[in-house]
């Protein structure tokens, strides 16, 4: 069993905190001792938030250090470049290929960066960046709130562990009448990144 | 059976095996989950208090009629609590009383980030710190145990990384006991702190402790895990995850009790290893125990000049912060840190906490930017008013506070009008002595209740205003303006925060009057469940937006500008965001040309 350190990152609102807990309930139910951390500040609604979820035979820190996040799953583009520094030059990224426009840039001076700074510097740390387009996929689907099972997906199919744990925890974690909607958020988002 | 929980749901669980039957407490980041978790459990009493200290006192009287006991708060909540803490510690109690402080390293949610564990040297109580969240579990029984044990309540501090970690927990049975006692007590010489028995508990307590640091010596939970001996290290809490992650090769001491400590056990551990170094958060509690105790703690190539040792006072720890330290110091060679690239990474936008789209409390915050006056904040959502385009907050020190500082200022002679903003929860934490102090001593400073119906912040609790009780009982529903009527203000005023005009006319009359005044601003929190069944976004029409941006100054979440240019002026035009308005038409009220559609007019 290889350890994994993960780095989840989204902002408030887009299910990054059932993400990681599904994928904390995922590394136990295959094996590993496992810790999530959640890090957010006051915010209900808009800020940034991520969790560190780690698998490993025995996990002690619930933080990863900087420079040592083996793959760092982003809901959101500009999330994905604040957090970039935590990942271990040629680990993975898995990144939602949406923008959630902060306010300091609708009513204040700051700039969104475009794609072509955000693509440059991820390619700095990694060649190894998987864009998924979580959103059209889940609206495809019926529900855009299930884009963050999508980016799931995604990431599972970089991952050995067997799909049915994950369908397992996932089945467990959302309301009976989402599950089906949750299924195949999940499937589409592991065929999304085989197929590119 | 192992399952995932935070060091939050474990104390709940813990308390809840541990017969735990009446807990009481105020919410606060980062422990609010603890109670919320311990009220779904059976065959237990929890509630939310009012505050703090009563929350404490209501726990202290359940322990004292011989039924276990827990309060909870976040680290700031023991300064309201402090003056119940001491007196407890002089009293003790008949069954097992447990007080958790959830301390916050960082801040994350919190004005500073105090260390508790000087409150239990303080006062002369045992402080019991866990690692994860099994320990977590454990250590609420085992405090009940020495409560009991030892006739003291227990201090169990937790932070916020421990509290907002999931880890493993082996869950057991519920244990229960009957009550300690037949009958309530009455032992005056025990329970009535006047100064003649207070005299005599003194040297009791002094003792007490005395017997703690020699149970401590034999305590389970302090041990030492041997590894090579160049290198000792003395921790506690999840700084002993740290130490373990950092110096895999190095021999630990872990303290589960960090207060009073096992003397003996801290110097044979010191007098086996080369150097002797300690690793914890905040404050160097365990440094100067250690140090006063004459045993010598490395503290890196310069000479010690007092404070903290080669690990930074401020901010959380975290592996990185804790190499780096260690390389600074010479405890790690410069390689043992991973090498951050250096990256071309222009100045990225911030997403700082915003008042959501359809929050009530905004109207209000636009109407107090208008008057240009000194508004005294307090801790809430409202806090975030502070923040521009809003800008209209320009103090806030702790809950309770904006009321006395505006009253504070206004009799100082201070020409300018003074107003205080609070909240509902607040209001009845520690508003509602301030606002009497307003009265009686004819001040004229102007309050604001900002009744949202529930308390924001810290994700929606339950509180004297909502009619419903932690456990989901009904219950009185408290209206503020009898309330404030009967603490003797005259000038009071209701409206609905979502009506501009009646905000604004209601602000004037306060204004006008010569005496203090209340403005109750009513409106439920817009994310409320029953509030979200009726959200409906507006629209705004293009034709008639002349780009003025009256609406986007609200601050407003859900507007922004769009890619169409209003040509007289070259500037962009005003759009709603359909996936974030909640339709509270504060934007429509304020537009000046009419050009956002109210919710009748959006069938047009
Ligand atoms: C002494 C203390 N206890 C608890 C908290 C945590 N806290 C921050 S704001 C808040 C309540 C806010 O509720 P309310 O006044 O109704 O305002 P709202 O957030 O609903 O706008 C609480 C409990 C704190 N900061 N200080």
């Amino acid at each position: 069993m290889n350890n994994v350190n993960f780095l989840l990152c989204g902002v408030g609102g887009q299910g990054t905190i059932l993400a990681s807990d599904v994928l904390t309930q995922v590394g136990v139910q295959a094996g590993y001792d496992a810790k999530k951390a959640e890090v957010h500040g006051m915010a209900q609604r808009g800020g940034s938030v991520t969790s560190h979820v780690r698998w490993a035979e025995k996990v002690y820190s619930p933080l990863i250090a900087k420079g040592e996040v083996d793959v760092l799953v982003a809901f959101e583009k500009l999330e994905a470049l604040r957090h970039i520094e935590f990942l271990r030059p040629g680990g993975t990224v898995v990144v939602n290929d949406h923008e959630i426009i902060p306010i300091t840039v609708t009513s204040g001076g700051a700039e969104y960066p475009d794609d072509e700074h955000i693509r440059a510097v991820l390619a700095e740390v990694t060649g190894d960046v998987r864009w998924v387009d979580g959103m059209t996929i889940a609206e495809e689907l019926g529900n855009v709130r299930a884009a963050n099972v999508v980016l799931l997906g995604a990431l599972s199919s970089l991952l050995d562990v067997p799909e049915s744990i994950w369908l397992e925890v996932i089945e467990k974690r959302v309301p009976a009448r989402y599950v089906e909607l949750n299924r195949s958020a999940f499937r589409r988002g592991r065929e999304a990144i085989v197929s590119g | 059976m192992k399952v995932l929980l935070s060091a939050n749901e474990a104390v709940a669980r813990g308390g809840w095996e541990a017969g735990v039957e009446v807990a009481s407490a105020y919410p606060g980041t980062p422990s609010t989950e603890i109670l919320e978790s311990f009220a779904r459990y059976p065959d237990v009493y929890a509630e939310w208090a009012t505050n703090e200290k009563v929350a404490m006192d209501v726990a202290i009287g359940a322990a004292y009629a011989g039924r276990r006991a827990l309060t909870c708060m976040k680290h700031v909540g023991l300064n309201v609590a402090a003056d119940a803490f001491f007196y407890a510690s002089m009293t003790g109690l008949e069954a097992g009383l447990v007080f958790v402080s959830a301390d916050d390293p960082q801040m994350h949610s919190s004005q500073n980030e105090q260390d508790n564990r000087h409150y239990a040297k303080f006062a002369r109580v045992p402080c019991l710190e866990p690692s994860d969240s099994q320990e977590a579990k454990e250590l609420v029984g085992v405090a009940l145990e020495i409560s009991e044990q030892f006739d003291t309540p227990v201090l169990l501090r937790l932070t916020t990384r421990l509290c907002h970690t999931d880890t493993l927990v082996e869950l057991g049975e519920r244990v229960t006991k009957p009550p300690t006692v037949e009958k309530y007590p009455r032992n005056p010489a025990k329970y009535v702190m006047v100064p003649g028995n207070a005299r005599k508990k003194h040297p009791i307590i002094e003792e007490r402790i005395r017997q703690l640091a020699e149970f401590a010596e034999t305590f389970p939970h302090n041990r030492i895990e041997w590894g090579q001996r160049d290198l000792g290290i003395v921790t506690c809490g999840v700084a002993y995850q740290y130490a373990k992650e950092v110096f895999p090769e190095a021999s630990v001491l872990r303290l589960g009790m960090t207060y009073p400590l096992p003397r003996q056990m801290v110097r044979d551990f010191a007098a086996q290893v080369e150097r002797l170094v300690v690793l914890e958060e905040l404050d160097p509690f365990l440094e100067e125990e250690i140090r006063l105790m004459g045993v010598e703690v490395y503290s890196g190539p310069e000479p010690y000049e007092g404070g903290k040792s080669i690990f930074p006072a401020c901010g959380e720890l975290d592996p990185g912060v804790v190499r780096q330290a260690a390389i600074t110091a010479g405890l790690l060679p410069p390689s043992a840190a991973a090498p951050v690239p250096q990256l071309e990474k222009r100045e990225l936008p911030a997403r700082p906490p915003v008042l959501c789209p359809g929050c009530p409390h905004r109207s209000v915050f636009v109407e107090l930017r208008r008057s240009k006056l000194p508004i005294q904040g307090d801790i809430g959502c409202y806090t975030l008013g502070l923040l521009p385009p809003l800008s209209s907050i320009h103090t806030c020190g702790c809950m309770g506070a904006g009321i006395g500082v505006a009253h504070g200022a206004d009799v100082a002679g201070d020409e300018e009008r003074h107003v205080a903003v609070i909240g509902d929860s607040t209001f009845f934490h520690t508003g509602m002595p301030a606002l009497l102090n307003v009265v009686y001593n004819r001040g004229k400073s102007i309050t604001v209740i900002m009744d949202n119906r529930i308390t924001a912040m810290t994700g929606h609790q339950d509180n004297p205003s909502t009619g419903k009780t932690l456990q989901g009982q009904e219950t009185v529903k408290i209206d503020f303006e009898p309330l404030v009527r009967a603490l003797g203000v005259e000038e009071v005023h209701v409206v609905d925060a979502y009506d501009v005009k009646a905000v604004r006319d209601a602000f004037k009359a306060c204004r006008q009057h010569d005496g203090p005044s209340v403005l109750i601003t009513r409106r439920e929190c817009a994310l409320l469940p029953e509030v979200r069944r009726t959200w409906l976004p507006l629209r705004i029409d293009p034709e008639k937006c002349v780009a003025c941006w009256t609406c986007i100054r609200t601050g407003c979440p859900a507007l922004r500008k769009s890619e169409e240019i209003f040509e007289k002026t070259g500037r962009q035009k005003a759009e709603i965001d359909p996936l974030l308005c909640t339709g509270c038409e504060l934007c429509a009220q304020l537009c000046p040309n009419g050009a956002i559609l109210f919710r009748d007019q959006m069938g047009e």
